[in-house]
């Protein structure tokens, strides 16, 4: 297996409050090899984006990295002092956001923002540089790219404002593209135009990717990887195929039955009754064991570690002791 | 057909989005109208449900309003239990068919009042329709609704703030249910949910459709969730009705090529790893549609007919649907 190219191991992210500290990551380790594509998926407030911010180095205060290290290339980036990461994003990692809409300036065109972003990482010339971001343009798929470079965001619609802010992302061609819910604010037509963009795009160039989302379709056809977390932990982390088909933890397999499936009918759709402990309320033992249906005595009392649960590795007690 | 609840008849709404009027007269542009809604009619079985799906920007959400009453139509009408409910909105009557139609809106964040508790914000339609005036009466009716929906008659004297999103979803539903409504249209009341939180709200739904015998229209995006609730769907592309048919027609084997693109977008979750057919194309400016069939630019079917003559809704095989290919025979 070759190196990773990005490894976190064992990020703790906390925020001090009036009420006491808030711990909204805790322990979270994983690793991404190089033309990897990572799913990240969870419910609202599973400590996903947070993830995301802590590698890009966007946590916002008072968020901090309170343990744990962030290596990219081998190379500690966590604790790296702001203008020196700020040469890493960007150049290293490309980050694509939820709402294209206020991920561009509105104030300027989109080539302005792309020569902009190209002359500040790379040492091109004003000419080069242009001609480099219309041919980005087009690799992202938006037709008369060099006329298009002229107009402003609003110019564009919902789908092709996202293709630029792609195309922003791989401006440096960065060997990570952080990409948080990149589709979630598209039609599903253009959502699948955008992820088979996403996907062939990181193949060309072997960019490795980090896919945060909540949608579980997504994940299936775009990962090779996915990380399921629940409150601020990774509950399940395997390769896509077995952990959608044959999922260990009890909350993958809750989520993936409260799906509605488009190939069978059901009366009720399974639900998963409660909802997402608070962070000041977390439960002791596994954070899940109110919800869960196989919950046992020791699920009250101990914190699971991730274990290895056939091909993929969940944190949850009722995998343990078996042969991986 | 069986008795319809609700019957729409050639429906529409333009909304005016001209410049103002000396910009006009400068510049000698014309008027411009956008046509939200161009010409829709279904119906509605009592305790059964519609879906209407379709791409942001196609009139979903308008035909939704219209059939609340929040907008006037520009053309065409609705036909609410044998009456014409827009005719009587605006009669003194029309407050007893306001309580009969009731509507749960998308974002639980924002159609709840964050300054008022539970108990005002679902007691208020009760106040407001004159049903009851008895305090305690209020507060115990407020109690079943919120226990009709899954939460705790204690919860009456919460905020919003203090609940999550799916259940301030149940509050919502709590409220538009206060009036004992027969007709609730429902706007992507679970596009903001996250998957397990919608599968509550969803069954919920439907429990209460199966007790209180209710009829939904139901507005949603998301292909599964609508195959999951509905039992008759209705795609629209750009103010129109695409194709109408019931839900089990529809889903295996769906005549129009715009519902064949919808479905094939969907991401198929157990085969990882295998690309969707990407639909080609956007959806064109509402503003200056194309001429003919709105949807020949993207169509991979479209002829000649189809850029100049606009085809209608007509049944073909048992479903509706406004396609000169599948009327041809061509698809």
């Amino acid at each position: 297996m070759s190196l990773p190219l990005l490894e976190v191991k064992d990020l703790v992210v906390e925020f001090p409050t009036r009420h006491g500290t808030l711990r909204a990551l805790d322990q979270v380790s994983f690793s991404i090899a190089p033309g990897e594509i990572l799913g990240v998926v969870g419910e609202s407030g599973a400590g996903k984006s947070l993830t995301g911010a802590a590698i890009i180095g966007l946590l916002e205060p008072p968020g901090r990295i309170a343990s744990g290290e962030i290596l990219l290339d081998g190379r500690r980036i966590d604790k790296l002092p702001y203008e020196q990461l700020r040469q890493i994003r960007g150049r290293k990692i490309g980050a694509i956001f939820q709402d294209p809409l206020t991920s561009l300036n509105p104030l300027y065109t989109v080539g302005h923002q792309l020569i902009e972003t190209i002359q500040t990482h790379l040492p091109v010339d004003a000419k080069e540089a242009r001609a480099r971001a219309i041919a980005l343009l087009e690799d992202t798929g938006i037709p008369a790219a060099a006329e298009r470079i002229g107009h402003y965001p609003h110019q564009f619609s919902g789908g092709m404002r996202q293709r630029v802010v792609i195309a922003l992302a791989l401006a440096a061609e960065p060997q990570l593209i952080v990409a948080d819910e990149p589709t979630t604010a598209l039609d599903v037509s253009i959502q699948a135009q955008i992820i088979s963009l996403l996907k062939s795009i990181c193949h060309k160039r072997g960019a490795a990717v980090m896919l945060i989302t909540h949608d579980m379709g997504v994940i299936a056809e775009t990962c090779d990887r996915v990380a399921v977390m629940y409150a601020g932990r990774i509950a399940e982390i395997g390769p896509v195929h077995e952990l959608i088909n044959r999922p260990a933890h009890p909350y993958t397999a809750g989520l993936m039955a409260a799906i509605p499936d488009m190939t069978q009918d059901r009366e009720n759709l399974f639900q998963i009754d409660g909802a997402m402990p608070r962070l000041n309320a977390i439960p002791a033992g596994c954070a899940f064991n109110p919800r869960c249906l196989r919950a046992f005595e020791r699920c009250t009392r101990d914190r699971p570690e991730l274990m290895p649960a056939g091909v993929t590795r969940a944190a949850c007690w009722l995998h343990e002791g078996r042969p991986a | 057909m069986s008795e319809a609840l609700v019957r729409v008849t050639d429906i529409a709404k333009s909304f005016d989005v001209s410049a103002p009027w000396l910009n006009r007269m400068i510049e000698c542009k014309p008027r411009s109208l956008l046509k939200a809604v161009d010409g829709v009619s279904f119906g509605i079985e009592r305790g059964k449900t519609l879906a209407l799906v379709g791409e942001s920007g196609c009139g979903k959400s308008t035909v939704a309003r219209l059939l609340v009453g929040l907008y006037e139509p520009t053309r065409g009408s609705m036909e609410f239990d044998g009456q014409d409910a827009h005719a009587t909105f605006r009669k003194p009557e029309g407050l007893k068919l306001r309580q009969r139609i009731q509507m749960i809106f998308q974002d639980p964040y924002a159609s709840l009042n964050p300054r008022w508790k539970v108990q005002d914000i679902v007691g208020e339609p009760l106040i407001e329709h004159g049903i009851t005036t008895d305090r305690q009466e209020l507060q115990d009716r407020v109690g079943s609704l919120l226990e009709s929906v899954g939460l705790s008659p204690l919860d009456r004297v919460k905020y919003p703030h203090q609940f999550s999103g799916g259940q301030r979803q149940r509050i919502s539903i709590a409220r538009a249910l206060a009036t004992q409504p027969d007709f609730l249209v429902c706007d992507e009341p679970t596009s903001a949910l996250d998957v397990s939180v919608q599968a509550q709200v969803l069954n919920i739904m439907k429990d209460l459709q199966r007790r209180q015998g209710l009829t939904y229209l139901f507005i949603s995006h998301n292909l599964a969730v609508v195959r999951h609730v509905s039992d008759h769907v209705g795609v629209m592309y750009l103010g129109r009705l695409v194709e109408l048919a019931d839900k089990h027609s529809l889903f295996a084997a769906p005549r129009h090529p715009y519902t064949r693109m919808l479905l094939d977008a969907i991401p198929k979750m157990h085969d990882t790893g295998r690309a969707r057919t990407p639909v080609m194309g956007e959806v064109p400016n509402p503003l200056n549609p194309p001429t003919g069939c709105t949807f020949h630019p993207r169509c991979p079917l479209a002829n000649e007919r189809c850029k100049t003559e606009r085809p209608a809704l007509q049944t073909i095989g048992g479903i509706r649907v406004a396609c000169h290919a599948v009327e041809e025979g061509r698809a």
